[in-house]
């Protein structure tokens, strides 16, 4: 049972509140002989592995230290370039480390304005009148469970496909958001929340949800 | 007024506290800008902040749906000052139209220690209410105006709030709302 986020989406369109709750980290490190048996490409500012999956280092993976230290972009910290490293047969035996990439806060924001359009397309494209937009996407890793109240407002919840009463949680964020964000005379509306009581009482809310299940809410 | 917990009940408040509050408010506004009109509009104003912002109070909390009809909108208006105020308003004076009515306050815990001085009698002491249903219908996009047709306050025997529908914002309606 697990949740693995909380995004808000104010009416315009914009990310105004995001929340990872409990994404698995996966991290590997191993040690490699020359030639290297995983190909690597630098793509969208980070170096991935492209071809070749073993010991739980898979494609899609990214690069984040060579021998410990770590990567930025596709060069070390001394400013060398890291492909070009891992070609030199001297600098074998060598120590990688991989993790799987994490979503920075622009990529999210993207991500959120092009959920946008594409619940607008759902309803229309809807045979019948008066269609809701998307309040369900299922993959087979993941659901995510979209609520827009009548005042435009989605409130988005990504949880794993098993996880049950998740439209039930996504009333209650909206819940908390009418209380701890609205009711804060410092938050301006359409605006980032960013209010701690907020965060925090979303946060035991999803614990409680977690070790006990939707009913005892 | 915040559920505690999760459960979904109101924080009870002594109406006493909100009473005197609000005058203190009045009384402050009258003195800042020595102006009746003004503050009858600085009331309004304030009022439309607390409703865009009270909206989504109502809607998590009664979790009700669109109104597409005004008779709705009448209902659900009363609902909210059951909820934030406990009273229920009658719903009376329809307009033939359906566009208009009234809502008649027998008892207003706003002015319930309240007497207008002299000087202010020009004064809507509640206007902040007109300003908290604008801005509250505005949200849920239906254009609204109104305004207090009688006021206790002022020596008739019952408090009138008019309520008229003006439009419906279409242009604002969320895709998958319409």
């Amino acid at each position: 049972m697990v949740i693995y986020g909380v995004y808000i989406v104010s009416k315009s369109g914009g990310l105004i509140f995001n929340h990872d709750h409990n994404i698995p980290k996966v991290e590997n490190e191993k040690t490699f002989n020359y030639p290297l048996d995983i190909k690597l490409n630098y793509e969208n500012k980070k170096v991935v592995v492209s071809f070749g999956q073993k010991d739980g280092i898979n494609v899609g993976h990214m690069l984040t230290a060579v021998n410990g230290s770590p990567v930025i972009g596709n060069e070390l910290e001394d400013g060398r370039d890291v492909l070009e490293i891992l070609n030199q047969q001297e600098n074998f035996p060598i120590t990688l480390k991989f993790s799987r990439a994490k979503m920075t806060t622009n990529e999210k924001i993207f991500l959120a304005s092009m959920f946008y359009p594409l619940f607008a397309i759902a309803s229309q494209l809807s045979p019948e009148p008066r269609c809701s937009g998307i309040e369900i996407l299922e993959a087979d890793t993941f659901r995510l469970y979209c609520y827009q109240t009548l005042t435009g407002i989605k409130f988005m919840i990504v949880a794993e496909p098993s996880q049950l009463g998740m439209e039930i949680l996504t009333k209650k964020v909206y819940e908390l958001y009418a209380d701890y964000a609205l009711k804060n005379p410092f938050y301006s509306l359409e605006m980032p929340i960013r209010c701690e009581l907020f965060e925090t009482n979303l946060q035991s809310l999803l614990e409680t949800i977690e070790k006990c299940g939707i009913s005892s809410i | 007024m915040s559920r505690t917990g999760t459960k979904l009940e109101a924080k009870k408040v002594n109406s006493e506290l909100f009473t005197l509050t609000y005058g203190a408010l009045v009384a402050q506004l009258l003195k800042d800008y020595e102006n009746v009109e003004e503050v009858n509009k600085q009331l309004d104003r304030m009022g439309y902040n607390m409703g865009i912002r009270l909206i989504e109070d109502f809607l998590a909390r009664t979790g009700s749906g669109r109104c597409y009809d005004f008779r709705d909108t009448s209902e659900k208006i009363q609902t909210g000052f059951k909820i934030y105020l406990g009273i229920t308003p009658t719903i009376t004076n329809w307009s033939a139209a359906g566009d208009e009515f009234s809502l008649y306050f027998e008892a207003n815990p706003l002015t319930e220690f309240v007497e207008l001085p002299d000087h202010c009698l020009n004064l809507k002491y509640c206007n902040i209410l007109t300003g908290i249903l604008r801005g509250a219908c505005e949200m849920v996009q239906m254009e609204v105006a109104c305004w207090f047709v009688q006021d206790q306050l002022k020596n008739d025997t019952i408090t009138e709030l008019r309520v008229k529908f003006i439009k419906r914002l279409e242009d604002a309606i969320p895709a998958g709302e319409d």
